[in-house]
Parts: structure tokens; C-alpha cells; sequence
């Protein structure tokens, strides 16, 4: 019988692309045996710094969340373990969720704003090129 | 009060000391100051965030965003350098190469050059698809021969004069369209971007002739986006000594200077609201992946 420390993997990913024998699977969840959902390592495939960090800081900003971090794991494989601690009311899972859904959110704000920006340039501009004839 | 201001101070200034910088972590998180409730607030974010663009034209693009985090500006920088897609050569098909100029090193000189196409209109090639199809490929061919000039002067060493053809530029290279692409892309729209970089140089009796297809990918792309500035802060203060003790510098931490340089495919504007988009698309991955997850 295993000790209570081994970590027992839980592999949830999705996996596509069969016909090829090729696995891709994007997202692992891995659990130590004998904690409850509140402690989670998630392994994202194909991801590095870019999403790693700003999901961090999305992720921490709950206060919930109890502790998050990210390292990748070598230079040379290109993934990245994400670990949610949550204080005992949510899920790990809940906040990765809640974390990406912000992370969205800020997005679509940011292109929002940022496209408004644009527009209001190229409008000033151009009414300070018809001023001038 | 004095604690007060150190509070703040900490929370949204990174200070340069005379030799290092001190609060450069982003430290307000939930739990971490007593009387400061620093739990996501998408409002407040909304509220506070503002965009000013400085300069635009149509290469370069410089503009402010204010009230967002280093993480998140961060990946805006990292995904407009490596992670938006464009169009480049992936594949040579060299048929004869007697230039001086390796194959290998040719092919390398071949994919950096930026080649003007909309990558948004074109798909992802699938994995061990060696043809490609007309959805996802640009097919280029350059075939260039270089031939001794026979009514050049007897004592002439001018290379110009004395050979035809010994310099390859961008402009050699005639786009071969595929399938209905000749339809959808006007004549002279799908070409490299400048017509004056030097591919290689040939002398009389060589020649090159390839066959270059190029997809849709992402990688490097000459995008310079600086954020913030810190070279150029001048720092000079710290050399006088009666003003060292009196003068504090400290930055304030949200306030980001992007300047974005694009190779010319797409104007610069595209490409900040390309990189959004992408960081979108890999939230979205993420969360369709759970979704699906939970499904069983």
C-alpha cells in the first residue's frame, strides 16, 4: 500500500487527435492523495511566463486564494506548474476558473480602451488636417 | 503619517536608489496591508485604467496605458514579440543553387524576410501536410542568373558595369498563386514587404532558382516594445553630493510606455490588438478545457 504522501496523479486532460497517436493534452491536474480539493498543481502545456504571470497576479488578487505560483519547470520544456492553495471555502479549481474568467475580462477592457484610443487619434488627426486647408 | 506615506509609497512607487531599486514587486494583494482592500475589483480596474496614445504613424506606434500591473503589460510585450501570427517562408525548395551562398544559409536569409500578407486570412497549415493548399500557403518563386555584360568598357572593374543580374534583391522574387488566390489578392498586394534587401550576390555562370512556400506562424517579428523606460531617467543626481540627500526618484509602478516598431505587414495598432486578442484566445483554451473537463 502506497504512502499517504505519494502524489497520485489524476490525468484530466483532453485528448485529441487520435488517429495520429499524438497526445495534446493542454491542461494536468494534479493532487497529493489524502487533501481535499482546496490544494491543486495544475501543469499547462505549450504556456510559459506570458500567461503564467499574468494568471498569478489574477489569481492572487482573490482573497480566497491563500497561495499561488507558477515556475516553469526547465527552460527546455515549454509548460508551467500553476499550484492554487484556497483557504478551505472554494475550490482550487473554482479560482483557476474565476482567475481566467478576469483575466478575460481585463482583456477585453484593455482592447476596448485601447481601440477607443486609436480612433480618437486618428479622428484628432484628421481634423487637424482639414484645419490647416 | 510618515508610516502612512511609506505605505503608499511602497505600494505604487518603484524607487531608484543611487545603486539598486528597491519595491520593485507588486505587493498588493488581498491580506497583505491592513485597511486596504485589494481584492479584484473589475470597476475599480475599469475606472482607474486609461490608454493615451502619444504618436502613431504608420510603422511605429507609442502610447501610455495607466492602471494595469506589470504581469499583464508584461504578456501584452511578450506575445507582441513572439506570439502574433504572420506570414513568413517556412519551406525552400531549392531546384538549382550554384551561388556561393549555402542552401542552408540562403533558406535562413529566405525566412526572414517579412512578406506582406494579411496573416488573418489564412489558416494554421496542419501538422504533416507537406503540400500545403490555397488557404494556408504563399508560394514565391525566385530565379535569378547572373551573366557576364557584353557591352561593358575593357578596363572597367565596376561590378555594376561589368555583370547583369549579380545582385539578388526581394524584387526577384514573383509570387505564384495557388488555387483561387489570384482572385482574392490583387495583382501586387501579396509581395515582401521592401524590394531592396539583398538576398545574395551572384557572379556570371551562377544562378539561383527556388521555390519558396510560406505559412502562417508565430515566432520572431521585429517588434520593439519597450516598457517602461528606464534608461532614460537620468540618474546624474546621485553624483552630487549635497543633492543626493535631499532627492528621492521613484517611478510610478502602473504607468507603462509602449513603443511598438512593426516590420510593415500589418500597421502597428493591428498588431497591440492582435496580441490582446491572442492572450484572450488563451484564456478561452483554458477554460474550454475545463469546461470539457468537468463535463466527465
Amino acid at each position: 500500500m502506497e504512502e499517504d504522501q505519494e502524489l497520485e496523479r489524476k490525468m484530466s486532460g483532453v485528448k485529441t487527435s487520435m488517429a495520429e497517436g499524438e497526445r495534446k493534452t493542454a491542461l494536468e491536474m494534479v493532487q497529493a492523495a489524502g487533501t481535499d480539493r482546496h490544494c491543486v498543481t495544475f501543469v499547462l502545456h505549450e504556456e510559459d511566463h506570458t500567461l503564467g504571470n499574468s494568471l498569478r497576479y489574477m489569481i492572487m488578487k482573490n482573497p480566497e486564494v491563500e497561495f499561488c505560483g507558477y515556475t516553469t519547470t526547465h527552460p527546455s520544456e515549454s509548460k508551467i506548474n500553476l499550484r492554487i492553495q484556497t483557504r478551505g471555502a472554494l475550490p482550487a479549481v473554482e479560482s483557476f476558473q474565476r482567475g481566467l474568467t478576469e483575466l478575460m475580462n481585463v482583456c477585453q477592457h484593455v482592447l476596448d480602451k485601447f481601440e477607443a484610443s486609436i480612433k480618437e487619434y486618428k479622428d484628432q488627426k484628421a481634423s487637424r488636417n482639414e484645419a490647416t486647408f | 503619517m510618515a508610516a502612512a506615506q511609506a505605505v503608499e509609497e511602497m505600494r505604487t512607487r518603484v524607487v531608484l536608489g543611487e545603486f539598486g531599486v528597491r519595491n520593485v514587486h507588486t505587493t498588493d494583494f488581498p491580506g497583505n496591508y491592513s485597511g486596504y482592500d485589494d481584492a479584484w475589483d473589475q470597476d475599480r480596474f475599469e475606472k482607474n485604467f486609461r490608454v493615451d496614445v502619444v504618436h502613431m504613424d504608420e510603422n511605429s506606434l507609442e502610447f501610455d496605458m495607466v492602471g494595469i500591473d506589470a504581469a499583464i503589460a508584461n504578456a501584452f510585450r511578450r506575445i507582441l514579440l513572439a506570439e502574433v501570427p504572420t506570414m513568413a517562408v517556412e519551406k525552400v525548395l531549392v531546384y538549382n543553387n550554384t551561388s556561393i551562398v549555402q542552401d542552408e544559409i540562403l533558406a535562413h536569409r529566405l525566412g526572414l524576410i517579412p512578406i506582406h500578407a494579411d496573416p488573418r486570412l489564412f489558416e494554421y497549415r496542419n501538422q504533416g501536410d507537406e503540400e500545403g493548399t490555397e488557404i494556408d500557403t504563399l508560394q514565391f518563386r525566385l530565379q535569378v542568373r547572373c551573366t557576364r555584360n557584353p557591352h561593358a568598357a575593357k578596363d572597367s572593374s565596376d561590378p555594376n558595369e561589368l555583370y547583369v543580374n549579380h545582385k539578388v534583391y526581394t524584387r526577384h522574387m514573383t509570387w505564384v498563386p495557388l488555387g483561387n488566390q489570384a482572385d482574392l489578392f490583387p495583382e501586387g498586394t501579396v509581395r515582401p514587404v521592401h524590394d531592396d534587401i539583398l538576398i545574395a550576390q551572384l557572379r556570371p555562370g551562377q544562378e539561383i532558382d527556388l521555390l519558396m512556400h510560406c505559412v502562417k506562424g508565430i515566432g520572431k517579428k521585429v517588434a520593439r516594445v519597450a516598457n517602461p523606460r528606464l534608461d532614460t531617467f537620468s540618474r546624474e543626481v546621485f553624483r552630487n553630493e549635497k543633492l543626493k540627500k535631499v532627492v528621492r526618484l521613484a517611478r510610478v509602478r502602473d504607468h507603462y510606455i509602449f513603443s511598438v516598431e512593426s516590420t510593415g505587414v500589418l500597421p502597428p495598432d493591428v498588431l497591440v490588438s492582435e496580441a490582446i486578442k491572442v492572450l484572450m484566445g488563451k484564456c478561452r483554451q483554458f477554460l474550454d478545457e475545463l469546461d470539457a473537463v468537468q463535463m466527465d
